[in-house]
């Protein structure tokens, strides 16, 4: 039962997968980037942070630094983990 | 680690100082110039590895207090969620602090830049950071030390 659920899901999520990249931009070719274009025509006007890459990324993609900041917790807890000081051999 | 010479710790009294001077202006000029809280906070952190290189970690451990990195690390962490929470009227880290660009030029600056949440979480993030890094040098070099014997040979400089 488990197995025929896992193929199911598999091969249903190999056919969303395979039919998402008729929607992704081909190699070589830049295309239209509207993001692009509304960050630099509007970040100064609406944020007024003249470096428009710290309101980008402390602003329009804020979850983005979340998960920097995630990361840099996390090797602080994994490097206090491994290098605590433990009981002294006998 | 053994302190180094009197040459190189004369040269740590000198410029030690002035890489905090120099962190945090890049981490509070974030939203008008190049650089941010990540990079000022590196580079504020580097504070206590010049110190651990110059002066040896006998008197490091001796003078730095874990406590204040630990702060300053929770302190960021908990105002940069708390900033990007406070938006949630309207969403997630909605920035409802920003002055549009005309106004600010019109009325002049407050006491919080007009980038508003931006700047306050370019601070927040860069304590977190320079906290985050001092106390990774600090538990490393801790840690490395343990895996020595256990006396200790009295540090002495290369001058002495």
């Amino acid at each position: 039962m488990k197995k025929t659920i896992f193929v199911v899901a598999a091969i249903l999520l190999g056919a969303f997968v395979i039919g998402a990249t008729d929607s992704v931009q081909l190699f070589g070719d830049p295309g239209k980037a509207p993001m692009d274009d509304y960050f630099i025509a509007n970040a100064l006007q609406h944020r007024s942070s003249e470096n428009v890459v710290t309101s980008i990324v402390f602003d329009y993609r804020g979850f983005d630094t979340i998960g920097e900041a995630a990361v840099l917790f996390t090797a602080l807890c994994a490097i206090t983990a491994f290098f605590r000081e433990g009981r002294k051999r006998p | 680690m053994r302190p180094l010479s009197i040459v190189v710790r004369t040269g740590c009294d000198l410029f030690a100082w002035f890489l905090v001077i120099f962190g945090s202006t890049i981490i509070i000029h974030g939203d008008v110039t190049p650089g941010g809280g990540f990079q000022g906070g590196a580079i504020v952190a580097t504070f206590l590895s010049l110190l651990l290189v110059a002066y040896g970690g006998k008197k490091l451990l001796a003078w730095a207090n874990i406590g204040i990195f630990n702060g300053m690390l929770v302190f960021g962490l908990l105002v940069f969620f708390l900033l990007g929470f406070m938006g949630f009227p309207h969403s997630f880290f909605f920035n409802f602090l920003a002055v549009p660009h005309e106004i600010a030029q019109a009325t002049g600056h407050g006491v919080i830049p007009p980038s508003g949440t931006i700047a306050l979480m370019d601070i927040a993030v860069g304590l977190e950071v320079a906290g985050g890094l001092s106390l990774i040098v600090l538990s490393m070099f801790k840690g490395v030390r343990l895996f020595r014997e256990e006396h200790f040979e009295e540090e002495s400089g290369h001058d002495r």
